[in-house]
């Protein structure tokens, strides 16, 4: 860079530098200046919708400097390690994405880095406009850790309608019933359920336990009111043993993404798929199909009634270095503005239930379907997604897997769970 | 002789990089190590506290690694990197001479072929993991390859999701060669020594005696631990050994490496004089034998620094395994791979003492390598 050229730039930052620190007194319309870090793994695809709320939050707080901080990475592998050598290191941002439950309060309010935000909820009356079942996945005895601002489905059974049809295979309404069809579809050659990477097989999982016990089973587990020594629990591995052997697992699953997965669906090779919600995003946005005419959607079989959630929220750390803009910025995120400007792009359902859920330029036919189930189903959390477990836990169960697939034993897994449960306390007691 | 004017300078000169090398390797090394006989992370609800207090706890991490049902990963990692290392050497070398050989005949366009064999070397880790991930897929790639080509079936071999174990041990029986293999390293290097310092064949032998009564005072059985509860405990089910699965990962690093070697070698066979050869051939040498003869033994300080060089490479491997598999894949485990894990579910402890055990099997061959090359260089 030349001198002159050099001086030049230097001249531009120093006048961009005093217009700036007049231009929030010229159109102040609150007093919040400075500036907002706002660290998430909403990058790529999933960028817009934070963008849009970054545009709501801009336009209320003129004063205020948003630094879009993003970790790329699938479910926020990268964001957290990142995250945890941040906070560690004493340099917290002024809130940050995490998934609502466990992974929130197992580790950082666990750790005593969160601030309570009850007054917040109390000041904003949302008490009324979120579930309670909600509410207590984000709450301990001593506070309520996070705003959610979006809800996503995970025990979902994905099919492709006129694909069905053609086999001539009903919706499995139970886990039994599916067993049921999966001779039909094989010699039809066809894969009758298919799983990828070890993640998508620990979501299966999830779906299957939920079937096999029901929601209070499921909730037993992490409140330690399930005997996991029990037949019932035993059975759980059992059916998703018997499920598995439906299933491309061990053929070419390892590497598969869940979307390459969903795929699948799509073009006809495999019958059924457990996945997430994204799914509907991804069928509808990448693979331009119709919600219930180019794919299908079902609870998971014996999962009807129960809503098995993911969340994701924004916390307030101890130490925002910013608190008043971050306190703002998690009021725009659970108003029912902010709710509805982020929702429809990330392909989710407001965490509200006062959200404009039956719009449909806004919310396509799945999500005002999950939204009328959000309302009225039982909630349960997620342990894949970090609801329902600490991450100690939710970071080693797919070794509980493994064994289980190696052995083949429900014995040898149940009794690793246990020990899991024991050496990182997810499980009650 | 240097005065001492010249020694400060030189001192002052160098200090700052030393400064540097002291924090940020050796005071993070000592940092890893105190963890790692620490209970951080243990608790996983103080995991991440403020100013939370770390108490030693020994080495009951190394233990739990070692002997705990639970930690079958780390001993399948363990093996993995073990057999990984076998493999990738092999293959390398064999294919490194190999290639280094054809390209001694005197072709024409040689520097052209030698570009093409040195040239994945020029690509990072993480993209040969992600091209060979891709030829490997169960439905495509390699596997395809024959029906393209010949339009035969395509071939169904699993690559990366191959749940085969070969080579198949007990996990204490795995210990005794473990114990084995520790005593015969040491009494190799200790007889080396002894030849080098012409110290007496009485010390060699009493340093084969010692090493004797420490296996029989059972010592190593004291760092190979049975596993505690064996139903837990994925060995019992598919036994301790090379996971097929590796093998796309030796592929793809030997297409990543073999080039550097036969480089390395091409270089060693024209450093050996045209005259010696001739001799060879005069004396009746036939052609197979000048290599066997001549050429091999001449080349035996360029091998070793190669195996230096790729077994540093294959016991540290991360980057390529992480590309090809990720993390989560069941049949396919390195040590590196589980210290991520440990970031995932806050074991800080655990992690660091996978990251020691790593040193030290990285140590067992740099060591000996800085040290007699040290040596040399003060002779010389």
């Amino acid at each position: 860079m030349s001198k002159r050229l050099l001086s030049l730039c230097s001249l531009v930052i120093v006048f961009a530098v005093v217009v700036g620190s007049f231009a929030p007194t010229a159109r102040a319309q609150d007093d919040l200046s400075g500036s907002l870090e706002i660290f998430s793994w909403w990058a790529g695809s999933e960028g817009p919708a934070l963008e849009a709320l970054i545009a709501l939050y801009n336009e209320q707080h003129p004063g205020v400097e948003v630094i879009n901080a993003t970790v790329a990475g699938g479910s926020g592998v990268n964001a957290r390690a990142v995250l945890k050598t941040r906070m560690e290191g004493g340099e917290p941002p002024d809130s940050f994405q995490v998934h609502a439950g466990q992974e929130l309060i197992g580790t950082w309010v666990a750790a005593d880095r969160m601030e309570d935000l009850t007054f917040l909820f109390e000041e904003q009356g949302w008490f009324e406009v979120f579930p309670e079942g909600l509410i207590d996945l984000l709450s301990t005895d001593e506070g309520i850790w996070s705003v959610p601002v979006n809800i996503h489905r995970s025990n979902v059974l994905w099919y492709n309608p006129a694909k069905l049809e053609e086999w001539g295979v009903e919706v499995p309404a139970t886990w039994d019933d599916f067993l049921a069809v999966c001779p039909t579809l094989q010699d039809a050659g066809v894969t009758p359920l298919v799983v990828g990477e070890a993640w998508t097989v620990n979501h299966l999982w999830e779906s299957v336990a939920l079937g096999v016990l029901g929601a209070e089973g499921w909730n037993g587990i992490w409140t330690g009111e399930t005997d996991l020594e029990g037949e019932e629990f035993l059975a759980v591995w059992d059916t998703f043993g018997k499920v598995l052997e439906c299933s491309n697992f061990g053929e070419d699953n390892e590497g598969l993404p869940w979307d390459k997965a969903t795929d699948r669906i799509a073009d006809g090779t495999a019958a059924f798929n457990v996945m997430g919600d994204w799914a509907a995003g991804y069928m509808t946005t990448t693979l331009k199909l119709v919600p219930g005419e180019g794919f299908g959607y079902a609870p998971a079989p014996g999962t009807d009634g129960v809503f098995m959630m993911l969340s994701d929220s924004f916390g307030l750390p101890v130490d925002a270095p910013n608190r008043d803009a971050a306190i703002a910025w998690l009021t725009l995120l659970g108003s029912k503005e902010g709710q509805d400007a982020f929702n429809p792009l990330k392909g989710s359902i407001p965490a509200r239930t006062d959200g404009d859920v039956t719009n449909p330029e806004l919310y396509n036919t799945y999500l005002q379907s999950a939204a009328a189930d959000w309302a009225v189903d039982t909630i349960v959390g997620s342990l894949v997604h970090g609801a329902a477990a600490n991450e100690n836990f939710a970071g080693n169960f797919s070794s509980v897997v493994d064994l289980f697939t190696t052995s083949g034993a429900p014995e040898a897994a149940a009794a690793e769970f246990i020990a899991l449960c024991e050496s990182s306390g997810a499980c009650g007691g | 002789m240097y005065n001492r004017k010249d020694k400060a300078i030189a001192f002052l000169m160098i200090s700052p990089s030393l400064i540097l090398l002291a924090i940020f390797v050796y005071f993070f090394i000592g940092q890893t190590a105190w963890y790692s006989v620490s209970d951080w992370g243990i608790d996983p609800a103080t995991a991440l506290k403020k100013g939370v207090e770390k108490n030693y706890v020994g080495l009951d991490n190394y233990h739990t690694l070692i002997s705990s049902a639970s930690d079958y990963e780390f001993r399948l990692a363990f093996i993995s990197t073990f057999y990984f290392t076998i493999f990738f050497l092999g293959s390398c070398l064999i294919l490194g001479f190999f290639l280094a050989f054809l390209l001694d005949q005197r072709i024409k366009g040689e520097g052209i072929f030698r570009t093409i064999f040195l040239f994945p070397m020029s690509l990072s880790f993480v993209v040969t993991g992600t091209i060979w991930n891709w030829l490997l897929k169960p439905n495509g790639g390699l596997n395809i390859l024959p029906n393209k080509l010949f339009g035969s079936d395509p071939l169904e071999y699993k690559w990366l999701n191959s749940d085969t174990t070969l080579f198949k041990f007990e996990w204490l029986q795995g210990g005794n060669l473990f114990y084995l293999g520790i005593a015969l390293f040491a009494f190799a290097l200790f007889t080396y020594v002894a030849q080098k310092r012409s110290l007496s064949w009485f010390w060699v032998v009493v340093a084969g005696l010692v090493l004797w009564l420490i296996s029989a005072a059972g010592f190593w059985s004291k760092i190979w631990l049975p596993i505690d509860d064996p139903v837990r405990d994925i060995g019992t089910y598919q036994g301790y050994g090379y996971s097929a699965a590796l093998t796309g990962i030796v592929i793809a690093a030997t297409w990543q490496m073999a080039g550097y070697v036969m480089a390395l070698f091409l270089a060693g066979i024209r450093g050996i004089s045209e005259e010696l050869r001739e001799a060879a051939r005069v004396d009746g040498c036939a052609e197979w034998q000048v290599y066997t003869h001549i050429i091999l033994p001449q080349l035996r300080p360029i091998a070793l620094s190669a195996i230096i060089i790729l077994g540093h490479i294959s016991l540290k491997i991360f980057d390529l395994v992480y590309a090809m598999t990720g993390i989560d894949n069941k049949y396919v485990k390195v040590p590196g791979i589980l210290m991520i894990k440990g970031f995932r579910s806050n074991e800080w402890a655990r992690s660091s003492a996978v990251a020691m055990v790593m040193l030290f099997a990285i140590s067992l061959v740099i060591i000996p390598y800085l040290w007699t090359n040290l040596r040399t260089e003060k002779q010389s």
